[in-house]
């Protein structure tokens, strides 16, 4: 047993969670919705990728492009043709919306999947590590999955602060109606944010299934490591995403090893309860949210 | 949906000034609050006498629909009237479940009392995860709540003793004999479904109601006029987790048999969501109608399995976007009928088109 080793899984596995996180995240920044389908559109994404994989004969990365490529679409035709009409009314709308279309993927899903645990299958790279010491020694997937986890926040946070596309966002995100009046179309931003969230998410959905099994049932448990990697983190801050999930990632890695594989996820929600109790703001607050 | 009048007391209000007036006073019943209460009562006790009359297996269906019926109360008790939305009442059905098959298994307390004890631990349960939960907001506020019943859930799989994630029978109610459980568990099922009706309609006919529709209206406003926030949601939220906890026993006492993923299923919340939508939020005719109608689906469909699931949710997804008041708020927009006098309206007590400059006699006194 070597807790270094540990440790170092678990900041990886973090980046994962960030991942998931990132979308999440960015709606709510953008929008202030909470979509409460995020982690069942991920898991939809990885059931895309399969599907092309095992009936298309694609490989793995053309399929993941094409996967990333339609969750873009999905994700715009879902927030113009749905979800927009559920801003700006009440609390209670986009909640129970975003949750009946978890119940919608989850259980058409299962009516084409079925139940059954799959994977996808990266090759040699699954298992393939880098040994640093006779102890230590890391993954080669674990640590590709962090770095598109910081290349893709490095990238929406470049996007968001350089390009004038990024500048709508924000502005939007600052105030609706003043930035309607200078001709921001917001519905169209609404739109392409949760365009961009969904490609995130579909990162992460394909780089989960590549990791462990999924399964038409997995998403919920995505969406709430997301949201606690975000409330860790600190809402309105992207990179705070990143030490959310991996604080996340660590405490249930290390929690796992200590008390037994069941409680590992449950250490997790510990540390998360933990820190609303005594940081609520989490660990980089940026903007007060109303 | 607002209160037309907030004017407090219900006492007779003169115009002064040169204005006429016509008498009015603020008033919660009406005459057809009696009606409702006599139809009220006569339909509690038809339903009452069930085991007395039918079979079995209609008693024990019967019990499922009382549990409906409290969880949409409760749960529209958190979101329509306390703007509490949350996904997670799973986790106090769960410990309604578990504390029962606690009191009475492990403590050897009688199944039938130990529904109160389950209900009791679910609500002292709630009251400390409480202010952690309120600190988050909206969607995020729902998702804390998913993650505490998560939590129980892990909790409750993991520890040996509750027979682990392959569940346990509830033995001592299964070891009362068949002639006394039945209508015993039913008779506390029809209970905690109009105990559930009642509290709802009493909370919100109290201080702690008119706070919380102030809230809904203008929390800002509320606040700074003296309305506990804080207060009135933690009253709620503990109310509602003693309702979820005693329909989680009342529902395990009927099946006899509890596991943490049926317990703690987030199926739970997706069918007090369906019954809200479609029967109307902020209302107690409303998840009522819900109730009913996710009954009459439920025994004719869920065979079906997903694809059962598939539809509840696109149901729901419809209602809420193209008919978010659903049935009973379109009965109100329509006729301005409320069966339950929750609300304060303004009685005119004298016709307005009396044009004699002295104000009518009811309005002087």
């Amino acid at each position: 047993m070597n807790w270094v080793n540990i440790v170092l899984q678990g900041i990886l596995l973090g980046g994962l969670y960030a991942l998931f996180a990132l979308g999440l995240a960015l709606v709510f920044g953008v929008m202030r919705l909470v979509n409460l389908a995020h982690g069942d559109l991920g898991i939809l994404a990885g059931f895309i990728a399969l599907a092309l994989v095992q009936s298309a004969h694609l490989p793995l990365v053309w399929s993941s492009i094409i996967t990333i490529v339609l969750m873009f679409g999905i994700g715009y035709v879902l927030q113009r043709g749905l979800l927009n009409f559920t801003l700006g009314t009440d609390d209670t709308r986009p909640i129970v919306v975003t949750f009946g279309l978890s119940i919608i993927i989850q259980n058409g899903l299962l009516v084409a999947f079925s139940a059954d645990s799959r994977g996808l299958d990266a090759g040699a790279l699954e298992n393939a590590s880098i040994r640093i010491s006779n102890q230590i020694a890391v993954g080669w997937y674990p640590l590709l999955v962090f770095v598109v986890a910081i290349v893709s926040i490095a990238t929406v946070q470049l996007f968001l602060n350089q390009t004038k596309l990024g500048k709508a966002f924000r502005a939007t995100s600052d105030d609706r109606e003043a930035a309607e009046l200078v001709g921001i179309d917001n519905r169209h931003i609404y739109a392409l944010a949760m365009a961009v969230a969904l490609v995130t998410v579909a990162i992460g959905g394909i780089a989960l299934a590549i990791r462990t099994t999924f399964d038409p049932s997995t998403g919920p448990f995505n969406l709430i490591f997301a949201f606690e990697a975000v409330i860790m983190g600190g809402m309105g801050s992207l990179w705070g995403t990143l030490l959310g999930g991996v604080v996340l990632g660590v405490s249930q890695v290390v929690g796992a090893q200590a008390f037994g594989t069941g409680w590992g996820i449950l250490c997790g929600h510990a540390v998360f309860l933990l820190v609303l109790a005594l940081r609520p703001s989490g660990f980089f607050a940026r903007t007060v949210t109303a | 949906m607002s209160e037309r009048a907030t004017l407090g007391g219900g006492g007779h209000i003169a115009a002064g000034g040169g204005l006429t007036v016509p008498g009015f006073r603020v008033a919660r019943s009406r005459r057809l609050h009696l009606y409702v209460l006599i139809v009220s009562v006569i339909v509690v006790a038809v339903l009452a006498s069930v085991p007395m009359w039918a079979q079995v297996g209609t008693s024990r269906t019967m019990i499922t629909l009382f549990g409906l019926v409290a969880l949409a109360q409760m749960w529209n008790l958190l979101g329509g009237y306390a703007g509490l939305i949350s996904v997670g009442q799973q986790a106090f059905i769960g410990i309604g479940a578990y504390g029962l098959w606690f009191l009475a298994d492990r403590l050897n307390i009688h199944p039938f009392v130990a529904v109160i004890g389950a209900a009791a631990l679910a609500a002292l349960i709630a009251l400390p995860i409480a202010p952690l939960l309120f600190r988050l907001r909206g969607g995020y506020f729902a998702i804390g709540t998913w993650v505490f019943a998560e939590i129980m859930r892990i909790i409750v799989s993991n520890i040996q003793a509750t027979g682990g994630g392959s569940g346990t029978t509830i033995m001592s109610a299964a070891g009362i004999p068949f002639e006394t459980r039945i209508p015993g568990t039913y008779w506390i099922g029809l209970t905690v479904a109009v105990g559930s009706i009642l509290i709802v309609y009493f909370l919100l006919r109290s201080k702690v109601g008119l706070g919380l529709t102030a809230i809904r209206d203008d929390d800002l406003a509320a606040q700074s006029s003296g309305v506990n926030i804080f207060r009135s949601k933690l009253i709620v939220f503990v109310v509602a987790a003693f309702g979820c906890g005693a329909m989680g026993a009342v529902v395990s006492l009927n099946l006899l048999f509890i596991q943490p993923s049926a317990s703690f299923s987030i199926n739970w919340t997706a069918f007090a969501i369906f019954m809200v939508v479609i029967g109307g939020f902020g209302s107690i005719e409303g998840p009522l109608i819900g109730a009913v109608i996710f009954f009459a689906l439920q025994q004719s469909l869920s065979q079906h399995g997903s694809t059962y699931m598939l539809l509840l949710g696109a149901i729901a997804v419809v209602m809420a976007t193209k008919a978010p008041r659903g049935i009973w708020g379109w009965v109100v927009q329509r006729w301005d009928l409320h069966l339950f006098p929750v609300r304060r309206g303004l009685v005119i007590e004298a016709p307005p088109e009396r044009a004699e400059p002295a104000p009518p006699e009811s309005a002087s006194a």
